[in-house]
């Protein structure tokens, strides 16, 4: 079977976001006083092939551990839904 | 000193740091391709500055998985000695052969600058023969490299003399003034516990050579080589 994977990662809150913060004052200052705390991170999608659900979010994980994210400083949160192939 | 300077697809600091342990500090130096899987019986392994795979995803977080890397790892855990200069010291981070990581500068911006660092203790082979009370002028060149660890992470290198330089004024002031990039505690660079790894963001090799008018860089090398042949030597003997 086919998933496909939605990833989304963030700095942990703990950390200063300089990104998010200079588009925070941007914001403000282009007229959108109602915004505020911007965080910017990162939006991943891909494919994983597996045998079934549970496998694929072990493989998954495995995979933010090891590459797609450094714990130290980011979280991870994702969705997984199967790929229907296109007839 | 037999070097070996690893050279991953977007390194731009390697032939500097060649030149500088070849011609500066006359120690035999090999190049090493991040695909070799054979370090050559080097006693120490630099790994250089630059742009590995394009700083994708995060400043060197593919280059940490490179062939060469598991060799590299297995000398460190051995007890080599590494040096990681720059992108060298995230890649090293991202190999968890450093405590901490690097985020991007706090004002967003990629700074190429002469700074000032001093060295925050003698423990280190790096900075075992250097004074402590002198700051060195040395260029940094990055655009991640505000270090950062967890608060007790921070507690415990310093307890442990890990950390090697902070960044400092031109008469030896610590303070946020002179902190280029918002790194923790002002800190420059870091050793690993058994202090045979190390990395810092300032680049040392630019700043050996007389006709750039600045040889401050050369008494990082002085100190490691020197610190290296003496445990040689005394092995030996």
């Amino acid at each position: 079977m086919k998933f496909i994977a939605e990833i989304d990662i963030m700095p942990l809150k703990s950390l200063l976001d300089p990104q998010g913060k200079a588009v925070s004052q941007s914001l403000k200052k282009i007229g959108f006083h109602e915004i505020s705390h911007v965080r910017i991170g990162k939006h991943i999608t891909l494919e994983i092939e597996s045998d079934s659900k549970e496998k694929a979010m072990e493989r998954l994980n495995e995979s933010c551990h090891k590459i797609l994210t450094n714990p130290i400083i980011e979280g991870y949160s994702y969705t997984l839904h199967e790929k229907k192939e296109d007839h | 000193m037999k070097f070996g300077v690893v050279i991953f697809p977007g390194s731009n600091c390697d032939q500097d740091t060649v030149y500088t342990i070849r011609d500066i500090m006359d120690q035999e130096v090999i190049e090493l391709w991040h695909k070799d899987t054979d370090l050559q019986d080097v006693d120490v392994v630099v790994l250089p500055g630059g742009f590995s795979y394009g700083d994708y995803l995060r400043s060197g977080s593919i280059a940490r998985y490179s062939p060469i890397m598991d060799e590299v790892i297995r000398f460190a855990k051995r007890g080599g000695y590494v040096l990681g200069i720059c992108n060298g010291f995230q890649i090293l981070c991202e190999a968890g052969l450093l405590p901490g990581t690097l985020l991007p500068n706090t004002n967003q911006k990629f700074i190429c600058k002469n700074v000032y660092i001093l060295p925050d203790n003698n423990k280190t082979p790096l900075t075992a023969k250097l004074d402590k009370t002198r700051p060195l002028r040395i260029p940094i060149a990055h655009g991640e490299g505000r270090y950062y660890a967890p608060e007790e992470e921070i507690a415990r290198i310093r307890q442990n003399h890990q950390i090697l330089f902070r960044y400092c004024g031109k008469d030896g002031v610590i303070s946020e003034e002179f902190n280029p990039n918002g790194s923790m505690d002002n800190i420059a660079g870091v050793c690993n516990e058994t202090k045979n790894v190390f990395g810092m963001m300032p680049h040392p090799e630019r700043a050996t050579d007389d006709l750039l008018g600045n040889t401050d860089g050369r008494l990082i090398f002085e100190s490691l080589v020197k610190t290296l042949e003496e445990k040689k030597f005394s092995i030996y003997n």
